[in-house]
């Protein structure tokens, strides 16, 4: 079964600062662990894929009628935090991996080598019906 | 679409056989199967240049076995490389021994120590004769993390001391049946994805149905492969009519039966009556028996209710598999009414078991539905596309509420 990890900007429950106020050393190791995790996950043969979105600066958001214009809204946007960071999908045997993948994820790194405790979104990915159907 | 000709056609009949043999020799079932993969690359190059040798099984296992001298390197290694080299020339492979070593290869790629999904890429390498890269591109997941799933499953068999050798017959049924169960979830998985916007995708159901024929061949005096194969060709004969155009599903009772497949529902029939008089009845056997009769009606009406009532009442003997209750209930509800396989669903959801399942709620509002309680149907309607993780099946059910709201007809 498939799941998708997901993660937002402002899910971070741990009291740290965002990330442009860490140090260089810990923003690389921040780095370092989602790449070593990406590549344990390819190993364990679970990894689907795993990207991360440009920042809510660059995202627009388009609405429309079909017919007219369709409106087309620049960012920043007041509720950037609720915006989608980055996800990761994964092929596991049973939802508790997934579970457990969700937890590795979110005690990534922070300032000071703390985990930042980020909340993941675990969304089963829809598959297609059963032949007893 | 199975049919495959020429060189690709023999290389796939002729790998499981070469790994049979290398495995036999080596006694590294990981090499080895790394080896003939190789060899397979090799000889599909090669072949289509040059032609295909006079004994191609004695070429790629030559091939084979000098990539698994190039691997081991130690002295000892060499000595034996050298044995294994002189004996080549002379003995050619045995074909009564390579049927036996096939065999071993199904119980080896679906040992008990492996996870299902290992288990189902493992077999569909060594056994399908597939590449790493169409296996990856049949399961829509990358090249890399399917290579490693299958480095993975052979490590997992090394560490586990699992030896070449067919299982002692005190653990054989057992054994089988878990080949019989990958096989079944190769076929799940073709058969679910088939109809999807991707055409070009491997026809999975096709390989579980070539898979069972293999396993039919080696083993045609037990019921269960027998059975198996029959279930999966009266399965794959209504796939033309279990999708209508864009993709969305048709359930049996609104399939247009003239688009089943007549061909595989004659032998898929046969079959199911030699897995039968083969004996004992096994799991298998029933539901390939149920899937006949579905088969066998002309018009959903015409369907024989009774006798797949007593089918399923001996499988849920057999398994206590409450899925299989749900199903008896539908077909109680078929014999008797609704209100009797109502009846039946509401005890087994009082059970707890299905409690997460969307199932429960799907058949409930079916049965509902068939009583002409529309607004109680609609409601289990809704809750059924809420808890199914099928995209097409919740389209299916969104669909069936909605017809079922006040107003509409």
């Amino acid at each position: 079964m498939r799941f998708m990890l997901l993660q937002n900007y402002g899910g971070v429950e741990a009291d740290c600062a965002p990330m442009d106020k860490w140090s260089p050393e810990e923003v690389r190791a921040h780095i370092e662990f989602q790449q070593t995790l990406n590549h344990r996950l390819e190993e364990l043969g679970e990894l689907i894929d795993a990207q991360g979105l440009a920042g809510p600066d660059q995202a627009r958001i388009v609405v429309s009628d079909g017919t007219s214009a369709p409106l087309v809204t620049d960012g920043p946007f007041p509720e950037s935090k609720e915006l989608l960071a980055g996800y990761r999908i994964v092929e596991v045997d049973t939802p508790e991996r997934a579970v457990e993948i969700a937890a590795e994820i979110s005690a990534a790194p922070g300032q000071g080598g703390a985990a930042i405790r980020q909340r993941i979104e675990v969304r089963q990915v829809m598959s297609a019906p059963d032949p007893e159907v | 679409m199975t049919d495959h000709t020429g060189v690709e056609g023999l290389l796939r009949e002729l790998a499981p056989q070469a790994l049979g043999v290398v495995v036999r020799r080596y006694g590294h079932f990981a090499d080895a199967e790394d080896a003939v993969q190789e060899a397979h690359v090799a000889a599909a190059a090669s072949w289509s240049a040059d032609g295909v040798p006079d004994s191609p099984l004695g070429w790629l296992v030559r091939v084979a076995s000098r990539r698994m001298a190039d691997l081991y390197r130690s002295d000892e290694a060499r000595r034996r490389r050298e044995d294994v080299a002189a004996s080549w020339s002379k003995t050619p492979p045995d074909p009564a021994s390579g049927q036996d070593d096939t065999l071993v290869l199904f119980f080896m790629c679906c040992h008990p120590l492996l996870a299902p999904s290992s288990a189902v890429a493992l077999t569909l390498r060594a056994l399908g004769g597939l590449t790493t890269r169409e296996i990856a591109a049949a399961f829509l997941v990358p090249e890399a993390t399917m290579a490693q799933r299958i480095s993975r499953a052979k490590r997992t068999l090394a560490d586990g001391g699992a030896s070449f050798a067919l299982p002692d017959v005190a653990a054989g049924a057992q054994r089988l049946s878990l080949v019989l169960r990958v096989v079944y979830l190769v076929f799940s998985e073709g058969y679910a994805s088939s109809g999807g916007p991707d055409l070009t995708r491997l026809d999975l159901a096709a390989e579980a149905i070539r898979l069972g024929r293999l396993l039919h061949e080696l083993l045609p005096d037990e019921p269960e492969p027998t059975a198996l194969l029959a279930l999966m060709l009266l399965t794959e004969a209504r796939r033309p009519a279990r999708t209508a155009a864009g993709g969305a599903l048709v359930p049996l009772a609104d399939q247009e039966r003239a688009r089943w497949d007549r061909t595989l529902i004659v032998e898929g029939t046969s079959l199911a009556a030699a897995a039968l008089e083969q004996g004992p009845l096994g799991e298998y056997a029933v539901q390939a028996a149920v899937a006949a009769l579905h088969d066998a009606a002309p018009l959903y009406e015409d369907t024989d209710w009774e006798r797949i009532l007593s089918l399923y009442t001996v499988l849920e003997r057999m398994t206590d598999n409450p899925v299989v209750r749900l199903n008896r209930a539908v077909a109680v509800a078929m014999v008797e009414g609704p209100d009797a396989g109502l009846a039946l669903v509401d005890e087994l959801a009082a059970s707890g078991a299905l409690a997460r399942s969307h199932r429960v709620h799907a058949v409930r509002a079916h049965l509902l539905e068939q009583k002409g309680a529309t607004a109680a149907a609609r409601a289990e309607y809704v809750a059924a596309a809420g808890g199914t993780d099928n995209l097409r099946e919740r389209d299916y059910l969104t669909l069936r509420a909605a017809s079922l709201r006040p107003g509409s007809d």
